[in-house]
């Protein structure tokens, strides 16, 4: 079943356009891992699914319901604001720069959402909230501040802040790319795990060894359009195309 | 002079300290608010209502706060007389006792209201324009309206940065509050004025002064400690 269609996306800031004819499907449990060089749209494709930016034409139908479409003169129609809500909190994202709250304990960042978007009760919501601290192996870190944290604890917070509404989906932005590398590996083995239990996942990321072991199916971008993709072993094999290849030579150094 | 009339001197001061800071804690009650109001009116997408917010607070920053005193007094006599006046607001305005002690103090009160709002409203805007855009993406992201964005997520962080600018301007309005013997209106400044020939000293304006440096002095503890307790995170 497919999760996340987007079809014929486009996407323009003024006169440039980052994105030109996306066409993407992401099916249940599927791990998609997003690579490309800078500038390429990633960023942009996962802010229009993630309603962060609008999309000027094509469709976004995430888990059956429409977010977007375009009508017969070439416009994009969004859905109503309800069912735009509804599909906001099926979608989760984590950021590069984690973008946790500083102002509110860890604890407090991850029960916010729940208990105020969704109207949880606070006791289920710190439940749950404790619950995801175990499995980010952060318990300990429930009553610090933000700022008390390394990287990838905060990025750790913010992966369980994104959980704890249970989205269908979870994107990640270049989830390592503002860490120190000694911090990578813990983001990437959480990542690894959630893969593990089934989590269906769009991940944008320069990790080529990580994109190889934990992907389904990797997607290559570049200047707006997806211009490749296919199992990892394709991808990052000899069937590869010429881009593709041309583009992964410069990460051969790291092993990939 | 005489212990005696030292003591006099002393209650009749502390006796017009109480409009000092009357007009202090109702400056303060409304100009905050609608320094908020003006902040979020000039920081409005909608072009037009940005401007006109924008000349307001160039006035008011623009021109001498005794100045903008003085006009209010005036104000109404001045609007009622003139040829261009509307009949509706003429007969709105015509019930007013321009004689009146509220007219007085109601008239100074907005005057002091309008001016520390605009310069409220440049530093509130100014700390709502640091708050980093990541803070709404996340919040949106996770599902908040744009008005629990606001006062969940970004407010509370506004608070913060915007202490140390808003304690400078709140200890500003105490000194500023002396302009109001200007109008005249009976305050402490004023009524110090007046007993230095009674008393031939200038005991009076020293009694002021301790005054203004003790309520200025009480503000900055209070503030820094507010400041320290805000210290929890970066
Ligand atoms: N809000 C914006 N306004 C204007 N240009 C933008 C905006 N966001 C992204 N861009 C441009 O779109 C292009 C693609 O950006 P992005 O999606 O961030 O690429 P990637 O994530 O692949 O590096 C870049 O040229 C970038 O400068
Ligand atoms: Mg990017």
């Amino acid at each position: 079943m497919a999760m996340l269609e987007v079809s014929r996306l486009s996407k323009s800031f003024g006169e440039l356009t980052v994105l030109k004819d996306i066409n993407f499907t992401v099916d249940k449990g599927e791990v998609v891992a997003v690579i490309g060089p800078s500038g390429s749209g990633k960023s942009t494709l996962l802010r229009c699914v993630n309603q962060l930016e609008r999309a000027n034409g094509g469709r976004i139908t995430v888990c059956g319901s429409d977010m977007m479409t375009t009508n017969e003169k070439g416009k994009a129609v969004f859905a109503d604001t309800d069912t735009l809500r509804s599909i906001r909190l099926k979608t989760g994202l984590v950021f590069q720069n984690f973008n946790l709250f500083p102002h509110m304990t860890v604890l407090r960042n991850i029960t916010e959402a729940p208990t105020v978007v969704l109207g949880m009760s606070k006791t289920d919501a710190r439940a749950k909230a404790l619950e995801l601290l175990k499995k980010m192996g952060l318990e300990a870190k429930a009553d610090s501040y933000p700022c008390e944290l390394s990287g990838g604890q905060q990025q750790r917070v913010s992966i369980a802040r994104a959980l704890a509404l249970d989205p269908e989906i979870l994107f990640f932005d270049e989830p390592t790319s503002a860490l120190d590398p000694e911090l990578t590996g813990e983001i990437l083995k959480v990542i690894k795990e959630l893969a593990n239990d089934g989590m269906t996942m769009v991940i944008v990321t320069h990790e080529m060894a990580f994109a190889h072991d934990v992907a389904d199916r990797v997607v290559f971008m570049e200047d707006g359009y997806i211009v490749d993709e296919g199992t990892p072993d394709k991808l990052f094999g000899e069937e590869a195309s010429e881009r593709v290849k041309q583009f992964l030579s410069r990460f051969n150094n790291f092993g990939a | 002079m005489t212990n005696e009339q030292i003591g006099t001197l002393f209650q009749l001061m502390l006796q017009y300290a109480v409009p000092t800071m009357k007009i202090f804690a109702l400056t303060l009650l409304w100009s905050i608010p609608l320094g908020m109001i003006v902040a979020l009116l000039k920081m409005c997408r909608f072009k037009p209502i940005s401007w006109i917010t924008n000349i307001y607070i160039l006035i008011m920053r623009g021109t001498p706060l005794l100045l903008q005193l003085i006009v209010a007094q005036y104000s109404v006599p001045y609007i009622i007389r003139s040829d261009i006046c509307p009949e509706f607001i003429r007969s709105a305005l015509g019930g007013i006792d321009i004689r009146s002690e509220a007219y007085t103090f109601n008239m100074m009160l907005i005057a002091f209201v309008l001016n520390y709002a605009a310069y409220f409203a440049e530093i509130f805007r100014g700390g709502i324009e640091s708050i980093p855009k990541g803070q709404y993406e996340a919040a949106g992201a996770l599902g908040f309206t744009r008005s629990q964005t606001f006062f969940r997520v970004i407010l509370p962080q506004v608070v913060k940065r915007v202490v140390p600018a808003s304690s400078n301007e709140i200890i500003t309005l105490v000194k500023d509050t002396s302009l109001a013997s200007a109008i005249p209106y009976m305050e402490i400044m004023y009524i110090a004025k007046k007993q230095v020939p009674t008393y031939a000293s200038l005991l009076p304006l020293f009694m002021a002064g301790a005054f203004y440096f003790a309520f200025a002095m009480v503000l900055t503890v209070l503030f820094s400690f507010i400041e320290k307790k805000l210290d929890y995170y970066r």
